[in-house]
C-alpha cells in the first residue's frame, strides 16, 4: 500500500528514454490539479528525469519507491 | 538626507523597461549529421523537450536533410549532379548509417535489432512524437539547393518550414538552450 491517493496509474514498464517523460508530459492534464498519478516504470534513468521534468513543468515529484516496477508519484500543480 | 522615492521608482521601471527581453524557455538545435546514431540523439532531446514544455525548433542543414527525405516520392527533372547525389546520400531516416561500427550494414542492422529487442523508440517513432508535441522542423534551403533536393522529395511534417541562417540565428538567440548535433 503506498501513503498516496492515486487517481490514476500510468504503465510504463519497458518503456526506455524519452518515452516515460513523454507519455507523462501527455498524461499529466487527464487527472485534475492536485491529483496525483503513479507512474510504474522500468527506467532507472526516470528516478532523476522526473524531478527533472516537474521542475520546469511546474509539477511535483511527491517520492518514489525502488522496486520491480520502480513507482513515482507525481502531483499535478497546475 | 531627502531622497524622492517615486522619481527613484520611476528610474527603476525605466531600466527594467530597457532591458532586453529573457530568453525563453526553448530549444533550437542544428542538425547537422545525417548519422543514425547522431539523428537518434538529436530526435531523443527534442522529443523530451517537448515533454518538458520546452518551445523546440530543429534547423536540418548538410547531412541532416537527408534524414528528411521521403523514400515514397520522387522527384524528377534533377541535373546530372542532384541524381548522383541522390543516389549517393540515405533515402530518408530509415537508411541512415551509424557514424561508427557501421561494418558495410552489419553494424547498423546490429543496433536497429537491438533497439527493436529493448523497445527503444525508433526514428519513424520519434518523428511520430515529435510532430505530435509540436515540436518544429525547418530546413536550410541553401543545403536542399546543394544536394539537389526538392520540396517534392521530403517528408509530409506538419508546419515543415525553409529557411536560411538568420531564421536559425533569430531562433537561437531567444532560446535558453541551442545546440549543434
Amino acid at each position: 500500500m503506498s501513503e498516496y491517493t492515486v487517481a490514476k496509474v500510468l504503465d510504463l514498464k519497458g518503456l526506455p528514454c524519452p518515452m516515460p517523460v513523454v507519455k507523462l508530459s501527455q498524461e499529466i492534464g487527464s487527472v485534475a490539479v492536485g491529483e496525483i498519478i503513479e507512474v510504474l516504470t522500468t527506467d532507472p534513468g526516470s528516478l532523476s528525469d522526473f524531478p527533472a521534468w516537474a521542475s520546469t513543468t511546474g509539477h511535483q515529484v511527491l517520492g518514489s519507491e525502488q522496486g520491480s516496477p520502480i513507482k513515482i508519484f507525481v502531483k499535478r500543480c497546475k | 538626507m531627502s531622497v524622492d522615492v517615486n522619481q527613484q521608482i520611476a528610474e527603476l521601471q525605466a531600466k527594467v523597461e530597457a532591458l532586453p527581453a529573457g530568453k525563453k524557455n526553448k530549444l533550437s538545435m542544428i542538425v547537422f549529421s545525417g548519422d543514425l546514431d547522431k539523428m537518434l540523439a538529436a530526435m531523443i532531446i527534442a522529443t523530451g523537450a517537448g515533454a518538458m514544455g520546452m518551445e523546440v525548433v530543429l534547423f536540418f542543414t548538410f547531412w541532416g536533410t537527408a534524414a528528411l527525405r521521403d523514400p515514397a516520392k520522387d522527384a524528377g527533372g534533377k541535373d546530372l549532379m542532384s541524381t548522383m547525389f541522390g543516389w549517393m546520400l540515405p533515402k530518408g531516416r530509415n537508411k541512415l548509417a551509424l557514424s561508427q561500427m557501421h561494418m558495410a550494414g552489419m553494424g547498423t542492422a546490429m543496433l536497429k535489432d537491438l533497439m527493436k529487442k529493448k523497445n527503444t523508440a525508433s526514428l519513424d517513432q520519434l518523428f511520430e512524437v515529435a510532430a505530435m508535441l509540436g515540436v518544429k522542423i525547418k530546413v536550410c534551403e541553401m543545403s536542399m539547393d546543394l544536394m539537389g533536393f526538392s520540396r517534392a522529395e521530403l517528408i509530409d511534417y506538419p508546419g515543415m518550414e525553409y529557411c536560411g541562417v538568420a531564421t536559425f540565428l533569430a531562433d537561437a538567440n531567444e532560446s535558453s538552450v541551442q545546440l549543434f548535433l
